[in-house]
This record gives structure tokens, sequence and C-alpha cells, in this order.
């Protein structure tokens, strides 16, 4: 795992090419759609994805709170991919044995289990923008609601691509932060990537293997 | 049966009786070849007729069966109610199956025949296909995945149950694809369950490997008796390259060759009717807006014809070649088969055909008199394919023709039957063991791999015991059987996967259906671009669910869709006569050369001056340096699949001895390895880069290093049922199912690297991409020959195509990927 450090509005991030975002001043990590249970919904409908990738999800989660100590996630949308199944009962399991720690989760267009299921599994639930200090957290980025606040969001999936000689392009899930926005990696593994276009001045950070590579932008 | 041995005579028999007085009435003669085929139904054998499109091919079996009927009921034929199906007629194609259709209710009815003649294929209405169930027809002509859908239905036997003949039509389309495999499966699910013997028969044009291809079809009656029947019509054909006049000024690359248009109204004018025949749907699209533009008093007589355009379109441009009201159409492989379009005089191929068999084909569509000599005119695109033009004509004295290599082990394929046979009545699992055993596709299948399939589509492979619900067929009793209606649904829906693209229906916004077009052409647009589709301007007005919806456009300028599925790769046997004809250009003095060749002239003379003319036991290679990065050009000739196989072995040989990059790309000519980084060209020992030591492993680390079975796998995750395309209109519902095949491909290589599915797609790239014994040969070759080394200062006109239009562009790299990125960071500082 590599870590590298951004400074957005005097907020000091360190991002991992874990696909998380730890937020030092508030104690607290950040990441987007996770879409756990996504590979027990596929197989429920007979598509057989292999289900370690969902296994691996999870014990990268586990290994991102333990390393950076935290009591605080947040997770800006999508934390879950469609209704409950089986693969869930193994996240609430776990979230058994870390008690201490709080859940927040921003809610995405994914997140469509019945409130009672979030307030068992020790989540909370938040169903409009959230604000701390400066930072406005929203799933989707076209939910920015305050313009004087910098906007932190999930929902788009980045991947930036790279272009070289020869014909070479590469595409990469990346860290995106422009002028009023960034945008957080989708966590999940068995997700898809979208390409942003990119403009100068903004910070841009592939994940490549396990390096955080900056993209001159 | 016993009215055999009562009857000794064919000739007598009562079948035959009526037919010939049938055809007397109506003037004809039989064929030899057709009266060789109902002769061996009579005698109860089985049989493959060989013989091409318009020389009444269709009477061949169908009259067979005819006679066959009639003698098993010589005296009731007319009057008893027949009311179980008799003749099953798989084609591959929709478009054809309404000719057949007509012509055989013709037939039947002027031999007073009662019968019932009926088509079944993805137009096919409900209502219909209900009515077919109840009172089943006793000629049904079918389309192979038509055919799947049936089988996945409860208590289809009962429907096969009277079943005397199965007729596969156009086998030589098939045999080689997927969709032929899964013909092959259902005729031994045909064979292997039926009450009486059923009689298996294919129609084919001429491929290279004949007596091979009736081995497969016939696969699962191979004990029986069988006979491989040709019908010997001597057609000739004359080519004619439309030479351009200005030669000097054609261009070296590109796909067009619409600058040749003008030279092209003459001919249509002076003939009865033209086909025009375009490659790719894209470019028919372009000619037939640039005929009318040179010659508007074609306008409404002329048409376009192809895959996309709406089916009521197709059947009225059918129809319309019948009635002689058109002057010309310009069409696609759509119209490569099949029936005969009798009024069609002319025959214009653009561009390359890219294979021998499919020249004849075509050639064969005009001239459909016995005797008639039938005329092709070849259109270049560009400079380099007239001496495909010169290859193609020596082909036809040399009867080079093509073999189709049936494919082998798709589990796909037999992944998706599977569930078939689960959605329908359930299977048994060694029952259904000895069915796929029977056919020549899995022959060779063990019981490891048999007990694999079964668990993949049980258990769904990998998984977290406690925490998994996986469910597609589910095991009752010892029957494997789908017992979930929506799974079992979106199986039928997949069933038809096997051809199709991700297509998008295009629709006004009034609801008219007007054509498909594919997905990733249409994700490039933006709301109000204009495009063209059936020769109208149309401007897209947004997407929903699966459809772009449109609204037609006054606009002069518009976008024309591309098709990825129209390029093919030339064939090995045409890349030998490419290489023939080349050669001649040293052998002969000018005088001699063919009438192509000379006209290329001036390009031979640019190709010498600025590098040189291979002789045909040397091989060209050219080190470019342009502004995109250092070019590598190797010119073997040999045709796209062995340049593929070269390409990928070359760049994996060269990337041992430094890290290094390479995008690849590829033509019928040459391949092209394109690096960010100058190579180490003076040092490298050119013919142990063409080496055929350690092959094997250097062909399974290159196909590794180079990512080649990713693009495989998007087809066989469709078939196999790991990507669902999704309901028609109810896209929303399943749109937590959408996942792309590269992900999936990723997902498979880190967690499942053993699964059955993405080894097919390895397997693949070895058979057909990777061939080791193709290659072999091609290197072999190379070693015996001089390697010629040059470095032109600028692109040459053998470089040039592949380097603008080359095709499948691959990334092989030895380099560390962060490494990768970040060099290519600092090439953007620079």
């Amino acid at each position: 795992m590599q870590l590298k450090e951004v400074e957005i509005d005097g907020n000091k991030w360190l991002l991992s090419s874990n696909r998380v975002l730890f937020w030092e001043q508030q104690n607290a990590l950040l990441l987007a759609d996770a879409h756990l249970g996504k590979t027990g919904h596929f197989r429920k409908e007979g598509i057989g994805i292999p289900q370690d990738v969902y296994q691996k999800d999870l014990h990268r989660l586990f290994d991102c709170i333990h390393f950076f100590q935290t009591k605080h996630v947040w997770i800006i949308g999508d934390l879950f991919h469609s209704h409950g199944n089986k693969e869930l009962d193994l996240f609430l399991k776990w979230r058994k044995d870390f008690k201490k720690i709080e859940f927040h989760l921003v809610k995405g267009n994914h997140d469509i289990l019945p409130k009672q299921w979030y307030e068992d599994a020790n989540i909370q639930l938040h169903t409009k923008e959230v604000v701390i200090g400066n930072i406005e957290l929203t799933h989707d980025p076209k939910d920015y609601v305050d313009p004087e606040k910098y906007s932190l969001s999930g929902h788009v999936h980045p991947g930036v691509l790279i272009k070289g000689l020869g014909r070479q392009k590469l595409r990469f899930p990346c860290f995106y932060f422009g002028q009023k926005q960034g945008l957080l990696p989708a966590f999940g593994e068995f997700t898809g990537l979208f390409t942003i276009e990119t403009e100068s001045n903004d910070k841009c950070f592939a994940i490549v293997n396990h390096e955080l590579i900056p993209i001159s932008c | 049966m016993q009215y055999n041995s009562v009857k000794l005579d064919f000739k007598d028999s009562k079948g035959y009786k009526v037919v010939e007085h049938w055809l007397q009435k109506r003037g004809w003669q039989p064929f030899s070849f057709q009266y060789e085929t109902w002769e061996s139904i009579w005698s109860e054998k089985h049989g493959l007729v060989n013989a091409p499109t318009g020389c009444g091919k269709t009477f061949s079996v169908f009259l067979g069966a005819v006679i066959q009927y009639i003698n098993e009921h010589p005296n009731d034929w007319q009057t008893r109610g027949h009311k179980e199906l008799y003749l099953l007629w798989v084609t591959p194609l929709r478009a054809l199956a309404k000719d057949i259709v007509r012509a055989m209710e013709e037939a039947v009815q002027e031999i007073g025949l009662p019968w019932k003649i009926a088509m079944r294929n993805g137009d096919t209405e409900t209502t219909e296909r209900q009515k077919q169930k109840k009172n089943p027809p006793q000629v049904l002509v079918i389309t192979p995945e038509s055919l799947h859908l049936l089988i996945a239905q409860k208590k289809h036997l009962t429907f096969f149950e009277g079943i005397a003949c199965v007729a596969v039509d156009e086998w030589h389309e098939l045999i080689g694809s997927k969709r032929g495999v899964q013909t092959e499966l259902a005729i031994s699910h045909l064979v292997h369950n039926s009450k009486r013997s059923l009689l298996v028969w294919g129609i084919s044009a001429t491929i290279g490997n004949l007596e091979e291809a009736a081995e497969v079809l016939l696969h699962p009656v191979r004990a029986q008796s069988w006979k491989l029947i040709r019908a010997e019509l001597d057609k000739r054909i004359e080519i004619i390259s439309i030479i351009p006049d200005e030669i000097e000024t054609y261009p070296w690359a590109g796909h067009l060759g619409i600058k040749l248009a003008e030279q092209l109204i003459p001919i249509i004018e002076s003939s009865r009717t033209t086909l025009l025949f375009i490659n790719t749907r894209s470019m028919s699209e372009i000619w037939y807006q640039k005929i009318l533009e040179l010659a508007p008093q074609l306008a409404g007589a002329m048409a376009l014809h192809h895959g996309s355009i709406e089916k009521e379109l197709r059947v009225w441009v059918e129809e319309a070649l019948h009635q002689e009201v058109l002057k010309l159409v310009v069409c696609t492989a759509s119209l490569d088969l099949g029936v005969d379009f009798r009024p069609v005089d002319t025959v214009i191929q653009v561009g390359s055909p890219k294979g021998v068999s499919r020249f004849l084909q075509r050639a064969g569509r005009s001239g459909h008199q016995p005797g008639a000599i039938s005329k092709i005119f070849f259109l270049p695109t560009h400079s380099l394919e007239l001496m495909e033009a010169a290859a193609l004509k020596s082909a036809l004295s040399y009867q080079h023709i093509e073999a189709k290599q049936p494919l082998q082990l798709c589990f796909d394929v037999l992944v998706q039957y599977l569930c078939t046979l689960a959605t329908g009545d359930g299977f048994e699992a060694e029952d259904a063991f000895k069915e796929i055993q029977n056919t020549f596709c899995f022959q060779d299948i063990s019981q490891e791999e048999w007990h694999e399939l079964l668990h993949l589509i049980t258990k769904g492979g990998n998984s977290l015991q406690a925490y998994d619900e996986f469910r597609k067929v589910e095991i009752e009793d010892t029957k494997y059987i789908i017992k979930n209606r929506r799974i079992a649904l979106r199986h039928r829906m997949n069933i038809g996967t096997i051809v199709s693209d991700a297509l998008l229906k295009v629709k006004t916004i009034q609801g008219k259906y007007l054509g498909t077009i594919e997905e990733w052409f249409v994700s490039k647009l933006e709301p109000g671009t204009v495009f063209t589709l059936a020769g109208r301007n149309l401007e897209l007005i947004g997407m929903k669910d699966m459809t772009a919806i449109v609204k037609p456009s006054k606009s002069k300028k518009s976008l024309v869709p591309s098709w990825m599925g129209g390029r093919m790769p030339l064939s090995a046997n045409l890349g030998v006569l490419l290489r023939q004809t080349l050669n001649l250009v040293h052998e002969q003095s000018f005088n001699d050369w063919p009438i192509e060749l000379q006209a290329l002239q001036h390009l031979f003379e640019i190709q010498q001056d600025l590098s040189h003319i291979p002789h045909k036991d040397e091989l060209l290679i050219e080190y470019i340096a342009t502004k995109d990065g250092y070019h590598l050009f190797v010119h073997p000739f040999e045709g796209r699949l062995v340049h593929e196989a070269m390409a990928a072995i070359v760049a994996y040989r060269i990337s041992l001895i430094q890290p290094i990059t390479f995008s690849i790309a590829m033509n019928d000519y040459s391949f092209e390895l394109l690096s960010d980084q100058p190579l180490p060209i003076d040092e490298l020992d050119l013919y142990s880069l063409f080496s055929t030591k350690q092959l094997l492993l250097d062909i399974q680390k290159s196909v590794n290093a180079a990512e080649m079975a990713k693009r495989k796998f998007r087809d066989i995750a469709v078939i196999g049922g790991l990507i669902f395309q999704g309901f028609p209109g109810e896209q929303k519902k399943a749109r937590h199912l959408q996942s792309s095949a590269s992900l999936l491909f990723q997902v498979f290589q880190e967690y499942e690297p053993n699964n059955v599915l993405l080894r097919q797609a390895y397997q693949e790239v070895f058979d057909q991409q990777m061939e080791e014994q193709r290659l072999r040969q091609a290197l072999d070759r190379i070693q015996s020959s001089e390697i010629i080394l040059k470095k032109p200062t600028r692109l040459t006109p053998f470089s040039f195509p592949v380097k603008v239009d080359g095709l499948n562009r691959e990334n092989l790299s030895s380099e560390k990927l962060e490494d990768r990125v970040k060099r290519m960071q600092e090439q953007l500082k620079k």
C-alpha cells in the first residue's frame, strides 16, 4: 500500500492505494461505492462470479480501519449493491466485532435496504448531504448543494486515461480533485470504471497496482 | 422398412413417379445430383449435398423427403391428414427462410400434397408459435437459435416425435462457427431421442474440406451409411478488375474506393440488375449515397440491403429483386447466401472479398442460366488490393478453395446448451453426456471436464459456502433442472446471443422501428448528432433503455455508423497466391504482368525506390521512425491470422531483450510493431526472432503478455451466460446485473483462473489465432528465406496500409506497469 498527501481548502487528506481517504483532522476514514454483496446478487441470479472478490474487499476494509486506527468510517454512498442477501450476513458478523467504530452512510442510489436494516447493523444513515467543516459530502456529485463548500463524492467510479507515444493507452481507477469538487475511486473491486475529463490545475492520482501515481492534468 | 423389400427400384416407386410427373408438367429435367440425393434418401442414407447457389439445391433434399413421404403412404398421401412434423429445415439466415418456404409451398401445392410449410425464427409472432405447437406443420424452416429455443420448452420431444428428416442448409456458413456447434448439438439431441430412424442431410457450397464437413454434421449417425453428393455443374466465372484511371493518385490505404464510383455507372446502366457487394455495413451506406448523387435517375430503382435494416424493408428489397423492379441493390454479406435472384446479371465486389470461396459464391449470383458465364467486377478500395484481384484470378484457375475448420470443445456453447436442456424438461447427467459425446465438437470431452461443467451450472464456481446463494440449475433426485422462472426466462433470452452483438434499436419519436446500430457507436454520439442509417439521415434525440430515439434530419453532414462485424481476415490460401502474384514483378517482364500489376507499376517504383520489393523467397522488414514512435513493419503476405500470431511472438521475443511496450497492428499483407522507444535494431538477430525453437512455450507466454484472451472472453461470457443483455423494454429491473466483459475477465483472471469459460478463452486463442501448425509453417518458410532489413526515410506503399488501417491493436509489454505509467508521464512533460 502506498500513501500520498493532498491538501484541499486547508484539509489534510491521506490517500491510500487501497482506495480510501484518511482525514487526519477528523480521524475519519472515507470511502465510496463499496458495492458489498454484488457478487452474491449476481450469484443468486445464476451468474457465477467468484465470491473471493467480495471476501477480499471486506478484508481490505478491515485492514484500512486497523491501519489508520480510526473510529469513524464514512461511506459516501453505495455501501451495498442491491437487496439483502447472505453475503451481507458476513458483513454483519464482522460488524458485531467492531462495535466501537461508528459507521456513517451517505445514502447512494444503490442503498435500497429497509431503514431497519441499517439500524440493526448500527449504521447511521444520512439521506441528505452531510457537511463536515468546509466539506460537503454527497453520493452523486450532481447533488452538490452549497457552492461555498468543497464537494466530495463517489458514484462516478472515476477512471483516468493515460496516453503515451506509440499509441499507448492505459486506464486506471483514480482519486480526482478539481477546483470545487473531488471524487473518490470505487472501493469495491468488482465495479466498472468511467473515464473522467481533467482540467489543468486539477489533481489526479492513478491507482496502479499498489502505487499511487500523480497524473499531470 | 417393408416397402423397400417389395419395391426394388427407386424409379418404380410411387413417390418418384409423382414428383417426376410434376417436373415434366413444369418442363424441368432433374439434375443428376438431385436424382442421386432422392435415391439416397429412398435407400435410407444420410448425406451431404454439395451444390452451388442457384441450381436447385433446395429441391434436392426437399423433394427427396416428399418422395419418401409418398412412398411411406402410397395409397393415401393426398388424403390422409398428416398431423406431425416430417421435415425440419435448418437455415442460418432468417432472410432466406421466406423464399425457401415460398418455393416449397409452390411445389407441394402443384404436386397435390396437403402439407403445411411454416417458418420459425426470431421474427415469428408468439401466436404463430403457439399455433405451430398445437398443430405442427409438416415442414418447419428454422434457425439454429430458434431450434434451441424449442428445445428449451417443456415436452418439446412430443413436437419432434414423427420427424423423418432434418436438413441443414448452408452448412458451409455454419461449420467453423459457434452456431455450427449449436446445430451439431441440436441434431445429436434429435437423433438421440428419435423413435424412428431419422435421416440427417446437409447442403453446402464448395469448401476445401467437404469430406470433413460431412463427417462433422453426420457425426451422430456416423455408424450408419452416408453419402457425399457433388453437383458437377461447371460454372464459368470471369473476373474483371476496375482499374483507376489515375492510379498515381489512388490512395495507398483506406477502404472506401469511392473515387471509382463513377466508373460503375455505365456498368449498372447496361445491366438488367446489379448486386453491389460492399464488405461492411457502414461503407454500404456511403456507397448508396454516392451512387444516388452520381446517378439520380436511379432513385426508386435502387435499394440498400444489410443486416441492420429493419426486416420489412429487407423483405421488400428481396421481393423487388424477384420482380425485376430494381436495377441496383447495394448490399453486404446479408445477401450472400441461399436464394436466387434470377434477374441478377451483374455482380460488383467492392474491396477484397477476403477469401476465395466467398468470392466464388458472390460471382455465382449472376448469370443463372445453365452454361452462362458468371461475371464479377472487382473494384479495389486501395492500390494494393489490385494485387488481390490478380491473385483471385489465379485462384480460379488452380481451384484454391479454403477449408473451414470445425470447432472443438466449445464449453461456452455447451454451458448454454445444458441450461437449455435444464430449462426444458431437465436432463439426466448420464443421458446428456452420451448425447453430447456423440457430436463432433464434444467427442473428446473428458469425464473430468464434464463434471466440472455440471459443477459450474449447479454450484457456480468458487464460493464462500455458508454465505452463498448461487442458484441456476438445481438437481431434483437425479434430474438437472432450472426451476426458477426468472432464471429460465433470462436464459431463453440469452439463447439468441450467439449471433448478436450489443445492438440498440433505432426508433423515431413516434415509435417506428428503423433498424439497429452497435452500442459502442451510439455511445460516442451526443444528442443532436446526425448519422445515416438505411440511406436516411437521422438526428439523435436521446437514448431510452436499449433504444436510440431519432428524428429525420435534412442536414447534409452526417456520421456513418461503423459496425465491427464486417471485417474478416484473408484466408491463408489467398496469402500464398498474393506472394506468388507479387513475385511476378521479378519473374516476368512488364508486358507479361497481369493488368492489375501493370496498373500498379508506379507504386512498385516508389516501393523499390524507398525500400525493396521482396522476392517470394525473401522477407522484407522495414524499420521507420515517425512522430508516432518507432515502427517495425514486417511484410510476410501470409494473411491476417498468421500475422497476428507472428506479431505476438516477435514482439514477445524482442521484449525479452529489453523492457519495452509494443502496440501491435496487422492486416493481410503485413504487421507492425510500434514502440515509444527506439529498438536495438542492429543488434537484433532477426532470424532468431522468427525461429521455431521453443515455439510452443513462447506462444503461451506471448498470449499472456498481450492479454489476447481478453477479447475472446467477451463472446464467451455472453454465450456462457455471465453477461446478461437484458430483457427488451425491461432493462431497469436487470440494471443491478450489468457488468462489462473486461471487468469479468479481470475478476476471473485473479480469483478463479481455472474457470472453464476463462480457460476456453485461452484455448480459442491457441486454436484460432495462435494456431501452432500454421505459425510453424510460416516461420519455417521465413527461416529458409532471406530476411531483408531496410530503413526507409518515410513510410512506404507496403507499410502505409497497416499503419493507417491496421486491425486488432493489441499491446504487449515487458515493463512494470508502474514504470510504464511514470515514463508516459515523463514523455508528456517534454
